[in-house]
């Protein structure tokens, strides 16, 4: 009788503890989404690159005051963020995998797809330069020197849109890098694998925004830029509705409209010049990527 | 060395300013973490003590069990909170994903076992004849466990602290299913982490430094309580 007993209020009290941990869960998430409710809520999906750089700290202020609804920014490998948008677990991308985003686009996950802007990649190394890379296009033929000196290179390894970047250009230089002594992946951000490149002196490819921001604590000389294959290009894609009822539509085609819009593009244009000196981005609203860095 | 000295100079300026950032970042740090302590005592001291006090079959599997989860790495239990919580999981239609309240959740799964395993152990530790002498006297059996929790409450407190203390410290799951978004969800620890991968180890110095003063802080009120009395 007396196990009995026992045994059942340990069940009891199993269930009573469950129902406490969800009502203190409920109450906590109403009380803290007091202010967006339902779908006022937006899930954008972003690179690392976009938040790393403090753009979207400007951008989506403007955007929450204008329209009233609230951004839920997950800053994440392009990769990731097109596997999020394929399960319909963001509302809208900012990416800058352009290969990746045209399978993601065949394969009807998205829809209206639209260039934003772009800046640029640059090949990073130790000042020393060891394999002898500076300066030398395309970008390529720096990658094929790095591979014949046997240099050390820091790969993010993350399936990132720099990621994509850097295995396409190691596919044009005929090279498979993997599994080389001197070929390393970090699968990390950009900024630590800056960091990590930097300790090493090791090359790496980084976008230009990144380096920037980071360059007063970095060891590293950008050595390769400028050609077209560097080219960094960011486009925003809504999630397409039919294929997830639950993706908030309207305010996916909002935020991707706001990113567009002439006013934005300003802002877009002028972010970092005041830190920097130059802009981080290219406002491209309206171009066709293909004419890009002509 | 001048970056650390940076650090401790910008923490300081962030707390005598008060900077509003910074100070909503700290007070969602405590808050999560305090309800997920609190939800995690709730449960752990109830179950924790159940155990203590029961013999059944699979007891001893029980509570390896119990051991093993109060090192439950707490990315292992992001990435599941995630996939229930995703809009095509099984509890997507409460629409938690990326919000505080599925940080409190997370970290709960998380400080569970710690406060649950400690129980056990507080609890086995106090003499046999304790209880025996306790039912003798006509206790029921939640009197008996009221009686036995009051009793070992010292060894509950480092409970609340091991709990507390493992879940403010936590990243992986807390970026995880809270998306690390500015003014809404973004604790401490996960502010660190970005300002590191942003460069900005000064703020990233200032921000773990102000990590370790509401630790210290929060640990030094319930040692407080814990020693007022000198222990038996």
């Amino acid at each position: 009788m007396k196990r009995f007993l026992c045994g059942r209020s340990l069940v009891s009290a199993m269930c009573v503890g469950l129902v406490v941990t969800a009502a203190f869960c409920f109450v906590a998430a109403a009380g803290a989404q007091a202010a967006p409710a339902g779908q006022r809520n937006i899930i954008l999906a972003t690179t690392t690159s976009t938040q790393d750089s403090g753009l979207l700290d400007v951008l989506i202020p403007l955007f929450e005051k204008k329209t009233g609804y609230f951004v839920k920014t997950i800053a994440v490998g392009s990769g990731q963020a097109m596997v999020m948008g394929q399960k319909g677990e963001a509302d809208v991308l900012l990416v800058h995998s352009p290969d990746a985003e045209e399978k993601f686009m065949a394969g009807a996950y998205g829809v209206n797809r639209r260039l934003v802007m772009h800046n640029d990649f640059v090949v990073v190394g130790p000042a020393t330069d060891r394999a002898g890379i500076k300066g030398t296009r395309p970008a390529s033929a720096a990658f094929k020197r790095i591979a014949a000196g046997q240099a050390l290179f820091m790969s993010r390894g993350d399936n990132s849109g720099t990621d994509a970047k850097e295995k396409a250009i190691w596919k044009a230089a005929g090279i498979a890098p993997e599994g080389q002594k001197w070929y390393q992946q970090t699968g990390l951000g950009m900024g630590q694998t800056l960091n990590v490149a930097s300790e090493k002196q090791a090359y790496t490819l980084a976008d230009r925004g990144t380096y920037l921001a980071l360059k007063k604590r970095l060891d590293l000389v950008i050595l390769v830029e400028g050609d077209r294959d560097l080219l960094n290009i960011y486009h925003v894609i809504e999630v397409n509705p039919a294929k997830w009822p639950k993706v908030n539509a309207a305010g996916a085609t909002a935020f991707a409209d706001f990113m567009v819009s002439p006013e934005t593009q300003g802002v877009i244009r002028s972010f970092g010049v005041d830190k920097f000196g130059s802009p981080l981005f290219f406002p491209d609203a309206g171009k066709r990527a293909e004419d890009l860095g002509k | 060395m001048e970056l650390i000295l940076d650090g401790v100079r910008k923490a300081f300026w962030l707390l005598v300013t008060s900077d509003p950032e910074v100070m909503g970042i700290t007070l969602l740090s405590l808050r999560v973490s305090g309800l997920a302590t609190l939800v995690s005592l709730i449960i752990g001291v109830s179950t924790g003590t159940l155990v203590a006090l029961t013999r059944f079959p699979g007891r001893g599997l029980v509570v390896s069990l119990i051991n093993t989860g109060m090192g439950l790495p707490p990315v292992v239990v992001g990435l599941f909170v995630t996939i229930l919580l995703w809009r095509s999981g099984p509890l997507g239609f409460l629409g938690m994903l990326y919000t505080p309240g599925a940080m409190i959740l997370a970290q709960a799964v998380i400080a569970t076992p710690i406060v649950m395993g400690i129980t056990l152990a507080a609890m086995q530790q106090l003499p046999k004849k304790l209880r025996l002498q306790i039912l003798a006297l006509g206790a029921t059996r939640l009197q008996l466990a009221w009686i036995l929790t009051k009793e070992a409450r010292l060894p509950l407190l480092a409970a609340v602290m091991a709990g507390f203390g493992g879940v403010i410290s936590e990243v992986g799951a807390s970026i995880m299913v809270g998306g690390n978004i500015k003014g809404y969800s973004r604790v401490l620890t996960t502010a660190t982490v970005m300002e590191a991968s942003r460069g900005n180890f000064d703020m990233a110095i200032a921000l773990g430094l102000i990590l370790l003063v509401l630790a210290f802080a929060v640990n030094l009120v319930l040692t407080r309580i814990q020693q007022k009395e000198r222990p038996r």
